[in-house]
């Protein structure tokens, strides 16, 4: 790896837990692009920042507590106990001390205290309360894409407080008084104007799924499938447009189609809904993330499919799992069997379960596999009918898969999962020190396991998570190609040919 | 000094009530608009009964995210719990029997009280990270409590003062009805903090006692497949759109 022009983190023992001193303003200066009118004003917010937007935050802010419990309480019941501090990842990789979440959550809370508080406007230095500033703004601004949504917070807070809503809100107000991230905002516009977060037109997506079919006859000698707008299929599949794109992602996508052909279920992709990602949550946006999210029906009800499912993503997937049927339901028009929506995991460890597919380990020889937890499915939404199947599912299925399986600490895993650093609209280029910085936690777990275990291979359940490792990676001096998809690996041990 | 306490006394609880009451509606009133129960999260009503009764009295959360903490806030609670229970024998007529109950643990509650604020007011200059987040009415807070809770410890324990009488006025207060205090200034200081603490509480972080069972990420049912979530300005904006 070329020198990068920032340290990289040194990586100790995750058993130790190591906790960095803290090094104020490390990341001051880190921050995403700014979105330019043109990527603002077609999701309807202004062009720029306007005279009188200070009041104007202050309006949106007041609304905001109106409509979203988890904002009014989580606002008040901090008792700033510290519990979170170093559970944030961007904190244990930066040590700056405003990414340690309450730090984060009081750049908010300071404004709202002023404003909206007895306390606060009587008596503002007492309890930390700070009028609406430039400087403030910028802070917000800067911190508040510190913050990858994942929630790990909000497992160890004594009240649950999650300091994603609070980014959440934060990123609205911005967005609405015309301080907008480019990268979230320029890709929302391309899902409403191409249908896709990659911008993806329909031909070259046909183009792509033609070739990709040929790819597994060659490989295969048998005639799989990726079809795309077939109307009365049973199954319309919801995938991140990453899948169509590039490796490992693209290997999900066959493992995909792969299971549906052995499984003997017709299904169908969309022009449409061709993309699973939903960019509405990161900017905090409910009216964005439900047209984002009506697309899905639309093109579910033009198709005439009974089932809805969804390819490996994880935000896809907490905004599928938690939010689908309140932003885009009900879903009375789809079969009653099944839930809406589906995960692809679900899908396929079912039929595993049923012997409805074979697994060959031997297709997978050589590899020892761990698997990376991804946060916004660990942490918000679930698989199955159990709580924890989101755990469960992934691993039966990578298990049946490969002939070896090692976790990672348990402190890193499940629930307690680090996310990659690249998540909740921070994967882009110029933030590249922080994601670099913020996987270290992950990092650091994953190198145990290969020394200590002879890990080969992680694998993801996100196109976030698998887009962010192949570009971090080698910076921890792993190779790229050491994330793969869950779905590569059923790939690879399918038995196809015979389905009776 | 009976008047002047007689007076502050009823403001006080009139403003700990009325600002509680307040902002306990507040809290219900605002709709949650999204599942965001942090899961694994039960799926039943019952299951998260038992989720925030774990939080409540075991803090299950802070158990897993920072022991030595947990220690220090337990102690405290614990002893606040005891000491608080105790306290009713000054408003009741007949003493009930959880006061008895408690009666041989008054004293080691009370230490336990202080000692766990002395912890946790030496961790918020100890540790690095907690002093960044702290703020001077943390502080602040922690110091009224423990001023609190030794004032009474130094009553119990040292300067001992007319129960009896204390009792008088609180039953006397409670049917409206002036019964002399004792004029002693410890337990002046004493009242006069407490009364603090009754009129700081709804308008500060003491709002995490009430607060926790209003926390979405802890007491939503994980059911978003199964049952449609639609908070009313949702709903209207699902009319218009
Ligand atoms: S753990 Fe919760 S209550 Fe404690 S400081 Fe962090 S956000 Fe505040
Ligand atoms: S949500 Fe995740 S990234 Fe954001 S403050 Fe909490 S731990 Fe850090
Ligand atoms: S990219 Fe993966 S780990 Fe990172 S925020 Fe998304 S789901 Fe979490």
């Amino acid at each position: 790896m070329a020198a990068a022009p920032f340290d990289i983190p040194a990586l100790g023992d995750p058993a130790e837990h190591p906790v960095p001193a803290l090094k104020p303003a490390a990341m001051a200066e880190s921050k995403p692009y700014l979105a330019a009118a043109a990527h603002q004003e077609p999701l309807g917010f202004p062009g720029e920042l306007e005279e009188g937007w200070e009041k104007h935050a202050i309006a949106l802010m007041g609304d905001k507590l109106s409509k979203f419990r988890s904002l009014q309480v989580f606002m008040d019941i901090c008792v700033k106990c510290g519990a979170c501090t170093d559970k944030c990842h961007y904190f244990l990789g930066t040590g700056d001390p405003k990414n340690m979440p309450v730090a984060r959550a009081d750049l908010f809370r300071s404004v709202y205290r002023r404003y909206f508080t007895t306390a606060g406007k009587l008596t503002p230095g007492l309890v930390g309360a700070r009028d609406m500033t430039r400087d403030v703004l910028d802070e917000w601004y800067n911190y508040f894409h510190q913050c990858s949504q994942c929630r790990r917070c909000s497992v160890f807070c004594p009240y649950g407080i999650d300091t994603a809503e609070i980014s959440m809100a934060a990123r609205d107000i911005m967005d609405s008084i015309g301080q907008g991230q480019k990268y979230c905002n320029e890709i929302i516009g391309k899902v409403h104007k191409i249908g896709n977060n990659l911008g993806l037109p329909a031909p070259a997506l046909l183009d792509t799924l033609e070739g990709l079919e040929e790819d597994i006859l060659d490989e295969t000698g048998v005639p799989v499938k990726l079809p795309i707008d077939v109307a009365g299929a049973e199954v319309l599949l919801v995938t991140p447009s990453a899948d169509f794109f590039a490796e490992p992602h693209v290997l999900g996508l066959i493992g995909y189609a792969k299971v549906f052909h052995a499984a003997g279920v017709s299904w169908t992709l969309s022009t449409k809904a061709s993309e699973a990602g939903n960019f509405g949550m990161f900017i905090g946006n409910y009216e964005q993330m439900q047209k984002i999210s009506m697309r899905i029906r639309e093109a579910a009800q033009e198709l005439g499919v009974k089932r809805i499912i969804f390819g490996e993503c994880g935000h896809a997937w907490r905004v599928a799992y938690s939010f689908l049927n309140t932003l885009a339901g009900p879903w009375d028009f789809l079969d009653p069997r099944y839930p809406v929506p589906q995960h692809i995991l679900e899908f396929t460890s079912d039929l595993i379960r049923r012997k409805g597919i074979k697994l060959d380990k031997s297709g997978n020889e050589g590899m020892v596999l761990t698997v990376h937890d991804s946060c916004n499915v660990a942490r918000g939404a679930r698989m199955g009918d159990r709580p924890g199947g989101q755990f469960t599912i992934p691993r039966e299925v990578i298990i049946a898969s490969v002939p070896k399986f090692v976790d990672m600490h348990p402190d890193t895993i499940c629930d307690k999962t680090y996310c990659c650093g690249g998540g909740g609209g921070l994967l882009t280029d110029e933030l590249i020190e922080l994601r670099v910085k913020g996987a270290s936690p992950r990092m650091e777990a994953l190198k145990d396991v290969v020394d200590k275990q002879g890990v080969t291979h992680m694998a993801a359940m996100c196109a976030i998570c698998k887009a962010q490792f192949t570009k971090i990676l080698p910076y921890y001096d792993f190779d790229r190609e050491m994330v793969v998809s869950v779905h590569q690996l059923v790939s690879n041990a399918i038995l196809l040919g015979d389905n009776d | 000094m009976t008047i002047f306490f007689a007076v502050l006394f009823s403001v006080s609880t009139l403003v700990l009530v009325a600002g509680l009451g307040l902002k306990i509606a507040q809290y219900a009133r605002t709709p949650a608009p999204l599942k965001i129960p942090t899961t694994p999260a039960p799926l039943t009503r019952p299951g998260v009964a038992l989720r925030l009764g774990r939080e409540a009295l075991l803090f299950e959360s802070l158990f897993r995210g920072n022991k030595p903490l947990w220690l220090f806030a337990m102690i405290f609670h614990l002893g606040l719990a005891v000491v608080l229970i105790r306290h009713a024998r000054y408003f009741e007529a007949h003493v009930g029997p959880l006061v008895a109950l408690v009666q041989p643990l008054a004293m080691p509650a009370g230490l336990a009280m202080v000692a766990g604020l002395a912890l946790l007011l030496a961790r918020r200059f100890l540790i690095e990270r907690v002093r960044y987040v702290t703020g001077p009415s943390d502080l602040l807070m922690l110091a009224l409590l423990l001023a609190i809770g030794v004032s009474g410890l130094a009553m119990k324990g040292m300067v001992h003062t007319d129960i009896v009488a204390v009792k008088a006025f609180f039953t006397g207060l409670m049917g409206f009805e002036l019964r002399p205090l004792p004029a002693d200034p410890l337990l002046g200081l004493h009242l006069l903090l407490v009364c603090g603490l009754m009129i700081v509480f709804p308008f500060s972080k003491l709002l995490h006692a009430p607060g926790l069972f209003f926390s979405p990420t802890r007491n939503q049912t994980d059911t978003p497949r199964e049952m449609r979530h639609l908070a009313p300005w949702a709903a209207k904006l699902e009319e218009k759109g």
